[in-house]
């Protein structure tokens, strides 16, 4: 068990490394921040100062192993755009970031079980083919179209639900809800389909000859076994919601790490794409181990 | 002992079809029983006979649809079942009827504590909760036999071996002391010994409670050892019911005829002979030390274990003869079978065939030999492509081993193989999924004949099938080694199938060699401990043990 953490987290920190070398070359091949920060009249001197006082005079593989060694001592650079630590920007959007993921797979998963189940339960009947039908259509639908509808719809039509923004309970409805959307519709098929033959295993039989009550067969005896593949996705769909979901944060305005990471991509801010993928990197990380821990938990036959 | 006068459950014109796809299938046409308070009913029949079927629609498991009782009666303490609301059956179920099935570890729910599944039993039906239920539980897992209950009530089935599931099952059965208990081939993926255990357990159990018992099973061994009447069950329909000595000392019908000349009698010499008449003196294969280890993963408090499958064994099997290897699961007779097939390498020893060692082949030489030594697996079904056809099935070693025979004679070899294991050339033409089990066999067999082998391994190749077809697939592995003058190891776990085939049989137990020796003398006078509880072990019919 400690074998198995150890072993997980001295793989993960490498390929961290192996990301944070391929993003430092990748941001930097976008272009010059002088270019952007200074006015476009500025001088050649004034270029030439902004690039020295950020580092950016050094010959690139300077620069890299400038921050290697920075990386060592925690320090993470300085945000270009809001001169202040880069680390201290990235998380302080994180946790908006988590809030909305968290809700979101939450939901998302709760109710996909809980409707998959029933569909599995009677399959064929009308309930499991209306459900069929919204998962599909959930799954397959294009978050950045839901999301502008609903803007539409009940922002602007009906002046229910704000545009964008955090602040009331009202501005997480519509971000949680697209958000939701594709869990939620992965996860019914999901959960359907493993129960399924959960549900025509032998070990129902025995339950049933046990005569025990049918929601205890459905929820006891073949939802319990139908987990681990559920766990999977929804382990797998929560892993890119943290990773910050991009075009939801970016239209309902949501301050979270998403929305940060694409503004200084645009920015050309280094430092703090640097630090938002670090953040998200070792977010994924604690996630897949704890989805591993979980394994072991619902199935007694796996052991680290 | 019989109550027939006022049975406990009483089955009448019970008729279920199944819907498939084209039109409902009859899985049981009128059939009729009963079982009296302390009797054992068993019904008998092979796959496909609807013997679990009807007593299915006793549990209420059947699912309707695509399951569909059409008519009948099932009269439960003189109430009518289908009556029942399913609350009520529910109520039934475990508590006054409970069943056991054939595959515990599929059974068994495998993400729950032993415990936890037996406590259910009490829960369910109120009859106690909590520490109460759980005292109750470990003090049954006593009972059935399960050592430290104290301890092993919260180990999850897959911590238990084969016979303990059973005896696991059989506990949450007998928890609420139910009138009638079902055994669906209880013993069907036992041990023979272990088998003999649950048996026991079962007849003491009844003993005690005075439980009617309802045994669904194809062996007839098993229930003879186990009936007071038996049913027996041909393609849906009751073929024959009677008290179970009658039935066995005088079947009436042709089928239960057919199936009880199947059964090896106890006086061998009453037997056909199937054994070679024509052994050679030359060795085709000598075996000499071979010895397969494992080593095992170390886990966090044990270091590293070696796990001797196979023992340091040498035998050596003649040409013409047919040399039978028999011993439990996990006594090392597979792993023998795969070394000298060159699938796994051994750890050390050598096996000559044919004056050169196997284990020392290059490539070519193994291609050379892989043509001369044939394999017949247990599974037919699985060890065959399914997408493949017969003719391309049989006529692929050609394909791999080029100089057997040219392309033009193919079609013509194929039909003569198939003729020749007792099937139709135009058979040709299907898939495996279109067979049975013992047609698929049988093309098994032909596929192994194909390349001209001198020896064929047949491991397990007919413990899959009915009995009535392991007769049929013995006949003709003893007709083809007459005819092709063919040598044959043929590994086992039931000792009865080889009495009459095997020439020598080889005991193997924890990877060695207990016992060898002529088929008649080892069965006539075994030496060895293990052999004469082996044999012991072989149920024997019930009326001769009261006797006794």
């Amino acid at each position: 068990m400690i074998t198995y953490l150890g072993r997980r987290a001295s793989h993960s920190i490498l390929s961290v490394i192996g990301l944070l070398t391929l993003v430092f070359f990748l941001t930097r091949l976008t272009g010059d921040p002088s270019a952007l920060y200074l006015p476009l009249d500025s001088t050649a001197e004034a270029r030439a100062a902004f690039a020295r006082l950020n580092g950016l005079d050094q010959p690139i593989h300077w620069q890299f192993l400038e921050y290697l060694r920075n990386l060592l001592h925690l320090d993470f650079g300085e945000s270009l755009r809001q001169n202040r630590s880069a680390m201290q920007v990235a998380l302080e959007a994180f946790p908006e970031t988590l809030k909305l993921a968290a809700v979101a797979i939450t939901l998302s998963t709760a109710l996909a079980i809980l409707v998959g189940s029933l569909a599995a339960a009677r399959p064929g009947s009308m309930f499991d083919r209306v459900a069929s039908l919204i998962s599909l259509a959930g799954a397959s639908a294009p978050d950045f179209w839901v999301a502008i509808v609903g803007i539409l719809v009940f922002a602007v039509g009906l002046g229910l639900l704000p545009t964008s923004g955090t602040g009331s309970w009202a501005h997480w409805i519509m971000p949680s809800f697209v958000l939701m959307l594709r869990p939620f519709g992965l996860l019914v098929q999901v959960v359907r389909g493993t129960m399924l033959s959960a549900l025509a295993s032998p070990y129902i039989k025995t339950a049933r000859a046990k005569g025990l009550p049918r929601h205890k067969i459905i929820f006891g005896h073949a939802l319990r076994n139908s987990l681990l593949p559920v766990v999977t996705v929804a382990g797998d769909l929560a892993t890119s919601l943290v990773n910050g979901a991009v075009v939801v944060e970016s239209i309902f305005g949501w301050p979270g790490i998403g929305k940060l990471m694409i503004d200084s991509i645009i920015q050309r801010d280094f430092a703090v794409v640097q630090s938002t993928i670090l953040v998200t990197a070792t977010a994924i990380f604690i996630l897949n181990i704890a989805i591993d821990l979980l394994y072991a938990v619902l199935d007694p036959r796996i052991r680290y | 002992m019989s109550n027939a006068t006022n049975p406990i459950l009483k089955v009448e014109g019970l008729t279920v079809d199944f819907l498939s796809d084209d039109e409902p299938v009859r899985a049981v046409d009128d059939v009729s029983f009963h079982v009296g308070h302390g009797e054992t009913l068993v019904i008998l029949g092979e796959s496909g006979s609807g013997k679990s079927v009807s007593t299915s629609t006793v549990m209420d498991l059947i699912d309707c649809p695509p399951g569909d009782i059409v008519a009948g009666s099932c009269l439960f303490d003189g109430v009518e079942l289908s009556d029942l609301s399913a609350q009520a059956r529910r109520s039934i179920n475990g508590r006054r009827i409970a069943m056991i099935f054939q595959d515990p570890l599929a059974y068994l729910n495998p993400v729950y504590t032993v415990g936890r599944q037996i406590k259910e039993v009490y829960e369910s039906h109120g009859a106690g909760s909590g520490k109460d239920a759980r005292a109750k539980t470990i003090e049954l897992l006593r009972r059935v036999g399960i050592p430290e209950p104290e301890n092993r009530v919260d180990f999850y089935p897959h911590q238990f071996s084969g016979g303990q599931r059973q005896r696991v099952m059989v506990a949450m059965a007998i928890a609420l002391k139910p009138d009638i208990l079902i055994a669906d081939e209880p013993t069907t993926a036992l041990d023979v010994s272990v088998q003999a255990q649950i048996l026991d357990l079962l007849r003491d159990l009844q003993r005690e409670t005075g439980m009617a018992l309802i045994m669904i099973t194809h062996d007839l061994e098993v229930a003879s050892s186990m009936a007071d009447r038996i049913i027996v069950m041909n393609g849906g329909k009751v073929v024959e019911t009677g008290i179970a000595k009658e039935v066995f000392s005088n079947p009436q019908h042709a089928y239960t005829r057919r199936l009880i000349s199947a059964l090896p009698p106890g006086n061998a010499a009453e037997a056909p002979n199937k054994r070679s008449t024509a052994i050679a003196s030359e060795t085709l294969l000598k075996v000499e030390h071979l010895t397969k280890h494992y080593v095992l993963a170390s886990g966090a408090f044990s270091g590293k274990r070696t796990f001797k499958a196979v023992d340091d064994i040498s035998f050596e099997v003649r040409r013409g003869e047919t040399l039978g290897i028999v011993g439990e699961s996990g006594s090392g007779k597979s792993s023998v079978a795969r070394m000298l097939l060159g699938l796994n390498a051994p750890s050390s020893g050598k096996a000559v065939f044919a004056g050169e060692n196997i284990f020392e082949m290059n490539e070519k030489r193994l291609m050379a030999f892989r043509r001369k030594v044939q394999m017949v697996f247990q599974d037919p079904y699985g060890s065959m492509n399914p997408r493949m056809r017969v003719y391309s099935i049989i006529s692929e070693p050609w394909a791999i081993h080029r100089d057997i025979l040219s392309k033009n004679r193919w079609k013509a070899r194929v039909a003569e193989l198939l003729e020749l294991v007792g099937l139709l050339p135009e058979h040709a033409d299907r898939y495996p999924h279109q067979f049975s089990g013992g047609q698929r066999q049988r093309i098994a067999i032909a596929r192994a004949l194909a390349s001209e082998p001198e020896l064929i391994v047949c491991d397990e190749a007919v413990s899959a099938l009915d009995v009535s077809i392991q007769a049929q697939v013995i006949d003709l592995l003893a007709d083809l080694r007459t005819r092709l003058s063919l040598s044959y190891i043929f590994i086992t776990h039931d000792l009865p199938i080889v009495r009459h085939f095997a020439d020598r049989i080889m005991v193997m137990k924890d990877g060695r060699i207990v016992e060898e020796g002529q088929t008649s003398a080892l069965f006539g006078a075994p030496r060895h401990e293990y052999t004469q509880s082996l044999l012991q072990a072989v149920p024997k019919p019930k009326w001769l043990t009261h006797a006794q």
